[in-house]
């Protein structure tokens, strides 16, 4: 293959796990994208960090990356990561989950990964269904859409991760589409660099699971359903509610500064915290 | 009779739609996912009342069927694997709780390494927990199998949870035929849930699951002892009744030709098909084999098995799964509870093929009596 026409960050995949198992149209590879630039971007040390993630189509995205990862069980990557980052603060700590992982099976740790403002960059690929078991509804499948186990429709209401998160206390949290790479981007890098819990909703296609049994057969008329329902958030706080209705806001609905948990805790340890010392990753192993 | 072609996972959603569960908590996970879309379009069309219930994990999952159980009525649930994991701590509270659950179980390897592929070690590592299990060979046992566990976890005398096991992908995404009977027939044989004892009643205060002091909790497990070794003969009855009515038959074990064997293979669920014919392979050579299949693995048929194999001089025992350390557990409690002297083979782990050749290796293995549990079918020289 012609080296001058690969896409730059093909240097951070394991390409010997290439090709990948995401569908056609599948919005993994475009979060990815955004991620790595997103990354380099921030100047993350890309040896420095370490990808935790669950089950499900976006917890695979660690697999074909080349850097320290942790593929857990199902909903539970906050929480391993909460542990990888308490025992190696120094770590630069990235989840990726989605809205089955994230909101279903794993909402208690969510909510809780929130609250505490642990320096986590949490990125949830949000494709409103369960792709990986084959199109069965999930908690952001919007009231009314098709699934597998909905014949008729789901009848519940979905969950706004991005308000969820906010109101459980991460620092920041950004909602942006799949069909919105750059902004997406850009804020991957402010998660990356904000020194405590972030949440980034990345809202994606499945044309296979969600597409196909919601009138939207391909990717391209996914991303364009994206498109035209987005409203920056900007614009939505001067809009009437009725008029929000079934609309995607996306934009950035925190971004504060706030007492992180692992500095929190070194503060309270004094002299034992070993953050920012030569001794600090393998101290765990010492007895003192 | 008419048969169907069908999955044992499509086979089990047509016992559920005939057994009329009025609730359905269900989680997604492989591979038993298809059982709970084959029972919301059950629903959605309205072929059965049930309340279908799209719950946020494996744990709601079996909360749910708890509680609704708790109302006295009739629920029903399926998972796999990690779900059944993440069901553990709900798994022992159902059976304590006497609740009549049946759910369907998709064997699948436990993680880590992370497999989506069959072996029998999720229901396996929760034989302690008070509930019935029945491994079932094909898809029509597999629907059969939902109908008879919902007729002896109801009986008054165990009203204890009952799991359906079918291995996965091996059964539940393969097809075979499958006689789903009448509506008629199914309800004579299984008449509609009605409780008499613990259950939720606004008109009839009580408390489910309260909390148990020194001097209860011991008799609370020693009822469960005995309504689980007491459910042998409810199932013995209901297996009789089943055979009458639809005229297929089944008990605790199925012995195929080995009642003159020298050598019997024991195993559980789909590889007995595989096993069945190396046996008439083996017997057209004019060797006696013969094997033995445990359906019914708990309550343990200690009787029926001992008799089966007792006269036999070789017997290996299969399991896929293992106790670290100790062996195959169902191999390690055919040689606790009974005088024989069985080797152990863990074969299919993770997905691990079992071909007929393994099957022959074990047979000839089982000619020379060894404590060592001996692993088939790895693809390194045994340690």
């Amino acid at each position: 293959m012609d080296k001058t026409n690969q896409n730059r960050f093909m240097k951070y995949l394991r390409t010997d796990r290439l090709p990948n198992i995401f569908c056609p149209g599948c919005g993994n590879g475009i979060v990815m994208n955004a991620f790595f630039n997103g990354m380099e971007r921030a100047e993350i040390d890309f040896d420095n960090l370490a990808l935790v993630s669950g089950i499900g189509c976006s917890s695979r995205v660690p697999g074909y990356i080349k850097c320290d990862s942790l593929h857990t069980t199902h909903g539970r990557p906050i929480a391993f990561a909460t542990g990888l980052k308490l025992a190696n603060p120094e770590l630069d700590v990235v989840v990726f989950t989605g809205d089955g992982d994230a909101a279903a099976i794993g909402g208690n740790h969510l909510i809780h990964g929130a609250r505490r403002n642990i320096d986590l960059t949490v990125i949830c690929i949000n494709n409103s269904i369960y792709g990986m078991t084959g199109g069965q509804i999930s908690p952001t499948s919007p009231t009314g859409s098709y699934g597998s186990t909905a014949p008729f429709g789901a009848v519940e209401k979905p969950f706004d991760l991005s308000e969820l998160t906010k109101a459980a206390g991460a620092t920041y949290v950004s909602r942006w589409t799949t069909a919105h790479p750059v902004q997406l981007a850009n804020a991957i890098k402010a998660g990356l660099q904000n020194k405590g819990f972030s949440f980034i909703e990345a809202v994606s296609q499945c044309p296979t699971y969600f597409g196909r049994k919601n009138k939207m057969k391909t990717a391209v008329s996914m991303m364009q359903w994206m498109k035209a329902e987005s409203i920056t958030k900007r614009r939505a706080e001067k809009m009437d509610v009725t008029d929000l209705k079934d609309k995607l806001i996306v934009g950035e609905f925190q971004n504060k500064n706030e007492a992180e948990f692992t500095e929190q805790i070194c503060k309270l340890i004094g002299d034992k915290c070993t953050t920012g010392k030569p001794s600090s990753i393998k101290s765990a192993f010492k007895e003192d | 009779m008419v048969l169907k072609v069908m999955s044992a996972n499509q086979a089990i959603a047509e016992a559920v739609k005939l057994a009329n569960p009025n609730v359905i908590p269900v989680y997604p996970i492989t591979p038993q996912t298809t059982i709970s879309e084959y029972l919301a379009k059950f629903v959605a069309d309205g072929d059965i009342s049930a309340e279908y219930i799209r719950v946020e994990s494996e744990h709601s999952a079996i909360s749910a069927a708890l509680g609704a159980s708790g109302t006295g009525v009739r629920v029903f649930t399926a998972t796999s694997s990690q779900g059944l994991a993440l069901m553990h701590e709900i798994i022992f509270a159902a059976a304590g709780l006497r609740a009549p659950i049946v759910m369907a179980d998709a064997n699948r390897a436990l993680s880590a390494p992370l497999s989506i592929w069959n072996d029998q070690q999720d229901s396996i590592s929760e034989r302690d927990s008070g509930w019935m299990q029945v491994y079932a060979e094909n898809g029509q046992e597999a629907l059969d199998s939902i109908l008879i566990a919902y007729r002896v976890s109801e009986d008054h005398s165990v009203l204890l949870p009952s799991m359906v096991c079918i291995d996965g992908f091996i059964l539940t995404h393969t097809v075979d035929p499958v006689d789903v009977p009448g509506k008629g027939d199914v309800d004579k044989f299984l008449p509609p849930y009605k409780p008499d004892h613990a259950y939720l009643d606004p008109k009839r205060p009580m408390s489910i699951g309260t909390f148990t002091d020194p001097n209860y909790y011991m008799e609370a497990r020693h009822d469960m002892e005995l309504a689980l070794v007491g459910a042998k003969d409810v199932i013995a009855k209901a297996n009789a009744e089943f055979a009458e009515i639809f005229g297929r038959t089944y008990d605790f074990i199925e012995k195929y030709r080995s009642d003159d064997a020298d050598t019997i293979i024991v195993a559980m669920g789909s590889i007995c098909s595989t096993i069945k014919d190396v046996v008439d392979e083996h017997r057209d050579n004019g060797e006696k084999v013969g094997l033995v299949r445990v359906r019914v693995f708990r309550p343990f048929p200690t009787k029926e098995i001992y008799e089966a194999i007792k006269g036999a001089s070789n017997i290996g025992v299969l399991d896929k799964n293992i106790s670290f350390s100790v062996g195959g557990v169902l191999h390690n409690e055919i040689n606790a509870k009974m005088d024989v002297k069985a080797n152990g083979f863990i074969v299919g782990l993770g997905g691990r093929d079992i071909k007929p050749t393994h099957i022959s290796e074990i047979i000839e293995k089982t000619k020379n009596t060894t404590k060592t549990t001996q692993w088939i079918g790895l693809n390194k020289e045994e340690l």
